[in-house]
């Protein structure tokens, strides 16, 4: 579900963290709000307005996992992979999830319907192996989680 | 008849289905026709039990859980009075021996009070940290905060009315307090829970930290993986800006104060202070070399107080009950309590804050109740990803900054993570190596390149070849690592590693294990 770059709205958003102290991070996080990832095109405003070059704040751009240079699925499945869910099978469980998509980490399916990342911990390690779909997060995944969110994301 | 019943919010709760209960309770209660109060806590922390329901029975609470929606009408049916029949009731919530056997200070009001209510916060203890910090004048509080023992519990364990004095000395136009919200560490979640579960705390906290050392601008660094923390944050600190306890005269005080809630962007070194400073400051998070110390030149090169949430959180309880009551909770240079977080394959999975000085074993085996799996345990991982992996014959460690140390390991965050005896530690190993190399800000050698060749070295081993000499290339590595990187990201990652290698042999030969399995 790409959202049409839209200059105005861009620049609007630029504005109205002017005068911020370290005022990159919100706009990129608003920017990422509005357009679903970080419009190439916006960059050289950014850059013009917080008086930096294209390069640093692309370097930026491409630092941060979270910065997405082109929109992703319309549901988003993260799935944490650090150690508190490898104790409870989450290796296994995730491959299952991505088989049941036929995905591999940081896909998203032919039909746009569901992108599935990795995350390094979701602070849900009591209740692992968990994951976060659309920032609703779930605990305890298991052999039925694959199919139960196919039929989340009405796949 | 009127009901008031207490249901987490917390994400960790909600995970695990207690919205669908706490709609369960509304739509039961629309159709019994009974006058429902029903509020949003944060998580007690016992989250083998969670979705757990509390309900007001005349003066105290029943607990019951953990609660599907089908348990619902059962609850209403009986009503408070004769609640205690129900099957899934666990008696009253502070007599359930995992919350009975803890000593609550920063934890105290989790689980119980509504987290974005200024009135219940108030109502339980809160404000009363700030009023005696006021009385006693910012000098006297700073040498409060020193006299309780007080250290970062984001895991260096830097004395806090050091590091609080030294900020406060340094001639500035302006300074800073930073709140570390970038909980990254695996198997650690007591600052999610506390910023869900009583955000005011850290408010109040870092109000303090900022009148005591001349700040009156705090930022709070949440990662962008907590989306329900960085919510409650955000609310509680409009109502406290809304009601006078943050602004330009906060709470009071006379001084000015105001906090600003900023969103990390999915880089776990970031929560190595001097990267969350750049990062705050919309730079790359890449480590800066100390000196200077963030104290002296922090944030905008400003001397900047940063601390860990629940170092800031734990602020207002020392305050309030004097240093004293504080320093004697612990054991040797380690004072006051600790969040331990269970986690993992654990039966018992939940947030224990306790003082310093519990032994490792007790904590798995007494209050964690051994695996979820109901396996032998056969590792345990201390302080996060840059912890080292103990053994069942290490249970004897104590949970201390310094016992922790003298067994080669960190207490970190306050995270254990069990594994049962499933667990292939050369897997682990080679884990710990490639999240290095994954999460590597890229500004020392040793880190950004080792991490890389080090995954490598474990491929090698892990493939059976030339095993021995790849071992020792692996600890040549690890002492380049250790001492020759920038930060705790290269500079501990040796731990789980070398411990890993050191405690767990067997699994590193494997051409034995695959002659074993054939």
């Amino acid at each position: 579900m790409p959202v049409a770059w839209n200059e105005p709205q861009a620049l609007q958003i630029i504005r109205r963290h002017a005068g911020r102290e370290g005022a990159l991070l919100p706009i990129l996080h608003d920017l990422q709000a509005a357009f679903r990832c970080i419009p190439p095109p916006a960059v050289p405003f950014v850059a013009h307005a917080l008086n930096l070059t294209r390069a640093e704040v692309h370097g930026v751009v491409s630092f941060y996992r979270d910065f997405r240079e082109a929109p992703p699925g319309r549901h988003v499945l993260k799935l944490c992979r650090a150690e508190a869910c490898q104790a409870m099978d989450g290796d296994r469980i995730a491959r299952r999830i991505l088989d049941r998509f036929g995905l591999d980490w940081g896909g998203t399916t032919p039909d746009g319907r569901l992108t599935v990342e990795a995350a390094y911990c979701l602070g849900l390690c009591a209740c692992a192996p968990s994951g976060l779909l659309d920032e609703v997060p779930i605990g305890r995944l298991n052999e039925a989680s694959p199919d139960e969110l196919a039929s989340e994301v009405g796949a | 008849m009127s009901l008031e019943i207490f249901v987490p919010r917390d994400a960790a709760a909600r995970a695990v289905g207690a919205d669908r209960v706490a709609n369960a309770l509304v739509a039961e209660a629309h159709r019994l026709g009974l006058v429902l109060e029903l509020v949003r806590t944060g998580s007690r922390g016992l989250f083998w039990l969670e979705p757990m329901v509390e309900l007001e029975t005349g003066g105290s609470r029943l607990a019951f859980g953990p609660m599907t929606p089908a348990d619902v009408p059962g609850l209403l049916a009986l009503g408070p009075d004769a609640a205690k029949a129900h099957p899934l009731c666990l008696g009253r919530p502070d007599d359930i021996s995992f919350l009975k056997r803890q000593t609550r200070i920063t934890f105290g009001r989790c689980g119980v009070i509504d987290p974005l209510s200024l009135d219940d916060y108030r109502a339980h203890g809160g404000y009363r940290g700030l009023a005696r910090a006021l009385s006693l004048g910012p000098a006297a509080t700073i040498a409060e905060v020193s006299r309780s023992g007080l250290r970062g519990l984001g895991g260096a364990g830097f004395p806090t009315g050091t590091k609080w004095r030294t900020a406060a000395e340094t001639d500035a136009d302006r300074r800073y307090i930073v709140c570390n919200a970038d909980e990254g560490d695996s198997g650690t979640y007591a600052d999610r829970m506390l910023m869900e579960g009583d955000p005011f705390s850290v408010i109040e906290g870092m109000t303090i930290a900022g009148i005591a050392v001349g700040a009156s601008s705090g930022f709070v660094y949440i990662r962008s993986e907590y989306p329900d923390a960085i919510r409650s944050m955000r609310e509680a600190v409009d109502i406290a800006r809304a009601s006078g306890c943050l602004g330009p005269d906060a709470a009071g005080s006379g001084s000015a104060f105001d906090i600003e809630i900023r969103v990390g962007a999915g880089a776990y070194v970031c929560g190595e202070e001097t990267s969350l400073l750049e990062s705050l400051e919309g730079k790359r998070g890449q480590v800066r070399a100390k000196p200077p110390l963030p104290a002296h030149k922090g944030l905008f090169g400003r001397p900047t107080v940063i601390n860990n949430l629940l170092t800031l959180a734990c602020v207002p309880a020392i305050l309030a009950e004097g240093a004293d009551r504080y320093a004697a909770l612990g054991t040797g240079r380690s004072r006051g309590t600790m969040a331990v977080q269970l986690a993992g394959n654990v039966r018992h999975g939940g947030l224990f804050e306790t003082p310093f000085g519990l032994a490792l074993g007790e904590i798995v085996d007494e209050i964690g109740g051994g695996t979820a799996s109901g396996r032998p345990v056969r590792a345990v991982q201390v302080g996060g990803p840059l912890g080292a992996y103990f053994p069942r014959a290490l249970f004897d460690t104590r949970f201390d900054y310094e016992s922790l140390a003298a067994r080669d390991g960190i207490l970190g965050h306050g995270g254990v993570v069990v594994f049962d005896d499933r667990v292939d530690m050369a897997r682990q190993a080679r884990f710990a190596l490639d999240f290095c190399a994954h999460e590597s800000c890229g500004k020392c050698t040793p880190c950004r390149i080792g991490s890389v060749r080090g995954t490598e070295t474990m491929d090698r081993i892990l493939r059976g070849e030339q095993v021995g000499a790849n071992l020792a290339l692996i600890e040549d590595l690890c002492q380049t690592l250790k001492f020759g990187s920038l930060c705790a990201l290269g500079g501990f990652t040796p731990y789980p590693v070398m411990s890993a290698l050191r405690h767990f042999p067997e699994d590193f030969d494997r051409r034995r294990l695959a002659a074993a399995a054939d």
